[in-house]
């Protein structure tokens, strides 16, 4: 058996984190995106500008801040300890709450093109129809936007997967708590045991490279919505 | 010529000017990394070399050395990674030495929170204990010696976090995210006291010595800047400046 129990282990972690992280992006984002793409206020820019921030900041630094305002001394540290939940640092509710940050440009951003591309027309004919904004929203923009909410899961649910640094940071690298793939490849790595390395090494190749497979095969019919 | 094009050939010019033997590129394990600043400033002030030094775990610098990193020394965290790359032909032979004795202790950016006898730990109500990985680094196995000689391995289990190295293990505790952890005496450690919070300085009996062996790598051979590090790390001033970081040397 090439992969250890501690591999296994960390496998579910990162299914685990990366299903949940998913969900949440998709009830957070939507509501995100959709402003995003409707709003003419002039908080767009920054708002976009924020949600876009951890494509471009490497992982250290998101991971860094979380570190600082999630333990014991920070202000949502402060916050968690007063509601009784002790700190974030070294859980699993923390990588879930980092990987929310980490992946939200990737849930966001394709949520919102799919959404700008419906455009006005439809949501227009829908008002004439006498269709409320969750009726409009349930029955018009979610089939409109399906293409947009399929790429967003799995890119969300991909990059959640591959998240590496952010996990390092704050996970604490604990057995089945926040000891996940990247972690568990970094540490066969540094301890020379190559040969469990590429074990799983391999797996996330061939698992990636599937996931965009699929991603970019269903797009080639459905131009359009990105 | 294109402005740009211009441009890149004069980079390129450039390039043989800065790889000149005056340079020497040092891996250097974590808990060192305060030292070797110090060290590393006297020594280019006083030859004219100029050192530079790439930090990491020993683990992960030994598995960029075996797939080709430029670096031509090598201070490890231990004594077994060296002796490793020796027998492994990687390094100039006879250059291994012992630079250093790294000292354990347990710390917390609490003032008073460790008892200079170490009883918090028995205790036993903190909710984090930091170490460094005990499979990659030295510190963090001489972590899991004392717990065992302490009898407490098991009791703290669900209590340990790991730092992917020492500067990690001691990130954490520093942020306040874990009460205590085991770090490097010279983390904490400047001229003769501790620099903040509590600390127990642990005996050396309960952890196997942390030797940390230096060797010029074979990407160094030629290089006198290598050599003359070397010597400068075995001379007085060196000497001086790893005592008050808290090693034995």
């Amino acid at each position: 058996m090439p992969l250890s129990v501690h591999d296994i282990a960390a496998i579910r972690l990162t299914l685990e984190l990366a299903s949940l992280t998913t969900l949440l992006l998709l009830l957070i984002g939507t509501p995100i995106a959709w402003w995003l793409a409707r709003t003419r206020s002039r908080l767009k820019g920054p708002v976009g500008a924020i949600v876009a921030l951890p494509l471009v900041l490497p992982p250290t630094v998101l991971g860094f801040y979380l570190l600082v305002t999630m333990g014991p001394h920070g202000p949502v540290g402060q916050f968690t300890q007063s509601l009784g939940l002790g700190t974030l640092p070294f859980t699993f509710a923390g990588l879930v709450v980092g990987s929310v940050f980490y992946s939200m440009p990737f849930v966001v951003q394709p949520l919102q093109n799919a959404f700008e591309a419906i455009g006005e027309r439809p949501l227009e004919v829908a008002a004439t129809l006498r269709a409320g904004p969750w009726d409009t929203f349930f029955s018009v923009v979610l089939p409109l936007a399906k293409p947009g909410f399929v790429t967003a899961s799995i890119l969300g649910f991909a990059h959640t997967v591959g998240e590496f640094g952010v996990v390092l940071m704050i996970g604490g690298n604990i057995p089945g708590v926040t000891r996940t793939v990247s972690v568990q490849i970094f540490d066969h790595v540094e301890a020379m045991e190559y040969a469990q390395a590429h074990w799983l090494a391999g797996g996330m190749v061939v698992f990636s490279f599937f996931v965009l497979l699929a991603l970019y095969s269903s797009r080639r019919f459905k131009p359009g919505f990105n | 010529m294109h402005p740009v094009h211009r441009f890149c050939t004069a980079l390129l010019l450039c390039l043989p000017l800065t790889a000149v033997a005056d340079d020497v590129q040092v891996a250097v394990a974590a808990n060192f990394t305060a030292p070797i600043k110090e060290i590393a400033e006297a020594f280019e002030k006083e030859t004219g070399h100029r050192v530079v030094t790439s930090l990491g775990p020993t683990g992960g610098l030994y598995t960029q050395i075996k797939n080709g990193a430029p670096f031509e020394v090598f201070l490890s965290a231990d004594d077994g990674t060296p002796a490793k790359l020796e027998s492994e032909g990687e390094i100039v032979p006879g250059s291994r030495f012992t630079y250093a004795i790294g000292k354990l202790v347990l710390w917390s950016a609490q003032p008073g929170y460790v008892d200079e006898q170490g009883e918090v730990l028995k205790k036993n109500d903190f909710k984090h204990l930091s170490i460094a990985n005990p499979k990659t680094a030295p510190y963090g196995l001489a972590a899991t010696q004392v717990l065992d000689k302490l009898g407490l391995s098991e009791n703290v289990r669900p209590k340990l976090v790991e730092g992917g190295n020492i500067t990690q293990a001691y990130q954490f505790v520093a942020t306040g995210n874990a009460e205590l952890g085991f770090v490097a005496l010279s983390q904490v450690y400047k001229d003769g006291e501790i620099t903040g919070g509590s600390a127990w300085r642990v005996p050396d009996a309960m952890y196997e010595p942390i030797r940390q062996d230096a060797v010029i790598l074979k990407k160094g051979a030629d290089n006198p800047a290598a050599q003359a590090l070397v010597d400068y790390l075995k001379g007085p001033q060196a000497a001086k400046v790893i005592a008050a970081y808290g090693y034995e040397n």
